[in-house]
């Protein structure tokens, strides 16, 4: 136990650093970049509006001291993370004055729901076949399965989204390709909510699992090949051990460790992914929140996701991490 | 170096199949240097014409010959990806193998920092680059960004081999002729792991190009240059698929997956070449 608690320490340090080095990267573009966020702000403003020169004057002044750059470095970083800690970003322009937090956590659930799920779909049905494409090394639908899912695996996320989007949107157009939900339906905890919420996330869930499931199946295959031919396996098997006890109890279980290890490796990635599909499917995750707020020129909101996201990826890799021990008992007893 | 190369193609299908998708890309590429038009001006030939004779892809609704479009895009993408797979792979060399072999605090302070960066999610972090910077964001510094977090995953394996290398009869044999530790490293143990260099690399160039295409269809690079992303940048933003326009999209999208499954094809039958035991398994010894 005592083991499995410094281990824990140990990763949770690291959390605390990744979420660290993050938010501090995103203080430092921000900080070096040629654009000062006041005259970009009030570009946009004064865009769309006739505003008379001292409602400017006045308007910049307000801004300067809102995003604090009449201060000197240190104490804008100081302040930049009290503030986040606060969890208070400032007022989203895009939907002014809801502050942008609360975008960001409007949209969070959609993206970590569609991560999560396409993430647990493709990691166990990419090392089942896997493993047992390695196992029997013979079969004729496993391999087939194999050069399907390895050639999907280059193809950028953006791509097969795209591919499915064309498929199901205009050759058979029979699930919808846009939205979260059915415009008709009222949100709440009801079963034709929780329906329309499913059938919509159809598409963009099948995109990420078609590009994720070749990594797994072939990084398993390549263990569980290996791992056959050790002398534990060909004693089980000459003992009379079931088949199934020997593939599922010694292979795959064996194999599954590193595997692990891969997967809070790759779930940064996997978010990045997620967030292109949501735009592709006009999902009202993050991804769209963050391409909306680009493009209307949102400081609060931008900075708001890219922390959440970060701090987000970084929390799953932690759990990840937790979960480690659980199936190798070396770590435990170190 | 020619004997591997006959080996490969001799004994393993994959990489032939990856060496010749990857070569018709690239001779497609490479003749955009003979191109006769200019790839970043518009209307220069009729819009929307099917592919034909004379416009082998068809022309697009800007009027660009889309033959020559593409071959300047793929171009373009594919010097993108080489420069940022040299320069992260520069990083990954010096991290993978200076902790490896130096070892200790060093070996520490350096995998910390490695795991940083992996669990870093790249994609928040360069639309931040590129909302801050906007029309300076052109494609080398978006390169050198992508750089500076392509090498983690590699720096992970180069160490993993350098670790065993270092108690390897012939690093003391050097160590005790008095070759500097910076010697050791770049004449006794970089040739060891250049194959895994050399497999790296693909994988590096797929994920970056990957990556630019991802940020181009959402309008978040310079536009105006020719690459894969926006290409289809802009026939998303004509409605091509709606207005008919299909190969606008279709010629792109499969010369993409022959790129990307050729790169991958390479990188796999590599990796597998690496490891000894795959590769005789293959040669049927």
């Amino acid at each position: 136990m005592q083991g499995y608690l410094w281990f824990a320490a140990k990763r949770f340090i690291q959390l605390l650093a990744v979420i660290f080095f993050g938010v501090s990267a995103m203080f430092v573009v921000t900080y070096l970049s040629p654009i000062d966020p006041v005259e970009q702000v009030l570009g946009r403003l004064s865009a769309r509006s006739n505003l008379s020169p001292e409602a400017i004057a006045a308007t910049r002044l307000a801004l300067t001291e809102m995003f604090g750059t009449n201060q000197p470095v240190l104490t804008q970083y100081f302040n930049f993370w009290t503030r986040l800690l606060r969890g208070d970003l400032g007022a989203s322009l895009m939907a002014f004055p809801t502050p942008a937090m609360e975008l960001v956590l409007r949209a969070l659930p959609w993206t970590l729901g569609l991560l999560l799920s396409s993430t647990a779909i493709t990691f166990v049905v990419g090392n089942l076949a896997g493993g047992l494409a390695g196992y029997f090394q013979n079969s004729r639908l496993l391999k087939a399965f194999g050069i399907f899912a390895m050639g999907l695996q280059p193809i950028p996320y953006y791509i097969v989204a795209f591919i499915i989007l064309i498929v199901f949107g205009y050759l058979w157009p029979v699930l919808p390709i846009s939205g979260g939900f059915a415009m008709d339906v009222r949100p709440g905890w009801t079963l034709p909510f929780i329906l329309s919420v499913l059938q919509h996330s159809l598409l963009p869930a099948l995109s990420l699992v078609l590009v994720g499931l070749g990594g797994w199946f072939i990084g398993m295959r390549a263990l569980v090949s290996n791992i056959v031919t050790e002398d534990y396996v060909t004693y089980a098997e000459l003992a009379g051990v079931r088949r199934d006890t020997i593939v599922g109890g010694y292979v795959i279980r064996n194999a599954l460790v590193p595997q692990v290890t891969a997967l809070a490796m790759v779930i940064g990635g996997v978010f990045s992914g997620t967030v292109i599909t949501e735009q592709v499917f006009n999902y009202p995750g993050m991804g769209s929140l963050l391409v909306d707020a680009v493009n209307a020129g949102d400081y609060s909101t931008v900075l708001a996701v890219c922390t959440i996201s970060i701090a987000a990826v970084a929390l799953a890799i932690f759990i990840v991490d937790l979960l480690h021990p659980l199936l190798d008992p070396r770590v435990r007893a170190e | 170096m020619f004997a591997v190369l006959r080996d490969l193609i001799r004994y393993n299908t994959e990489f032939t199949i990856g060496l010749v998708m990857v070569g018709i890309v690239a001779i497609f590429a490479g003749l955009s240097f003979f191109s006769p038009v200019d790839p970043t001006q518009i209307y220069l030939a009729i819009p929307d014409q099917p592919p034909s004779a004379q416009y082998w892809f068809g022309t697009n609704s800007r009027g660009q010959d889309l033959f020559w479009q593409l071959s300047a895009a793929f171009r373009n993408s594919l010097i993108f990806g080489i420069t940022v797979a040299v320069l992260s792979r520069i990083i990954s060399i010096a991290v993978g193998l200076t902790a490896g072999y130096l070892g200790g605090w060093v070996d520490r302070v350096l995998m910390f920092i490695n795991d940083i960066f992996v669990a870093v999610p790249i994609f928040p972090i360069l639309v931040l680059f590129y909302f801050v910077l906007r029309n300076h964001m052109d494609s080398f510094t978006m390169a050198l960004i992508m750089a500076c977090f392509g090498w983690p995953f590699d720096a992970r394996l180069i160490r993993s081999v350098a670790l065993g290398l270092k108690h390897r009869e012939f690093t003391r044999h050097a160590v005790f002729a008095g070759m500097s530790t910076r010697k050791v490293l770049l004449e006794e143990h970089l040739p060891y792991v250049m194959p895994i260099v050399f497999s790296t690399f693909m994988n590096n160039m797929l994920w970056s190009i990957g990556m630019e295409v991802t940020l181009a269809v959402l309008g978040f690079t310079n536009i105006n240059n020719p690459t894969i992303g926006t290409v289809l940048y802009w026939a998303n933003s004509h409605s091509a698929m709606v207005v008919g326009v299909w190969w606008w999209v279709v010629i792109p999208v499969i010369l993409i997956v022959i790129t990307f499954l050729g790169l991958f094809l390479l990188a796999v039958s590599m990796n597998e070449y690496i490891d000894p035991r795959s590769r005789l398994r293959r040669m049927g010894a």
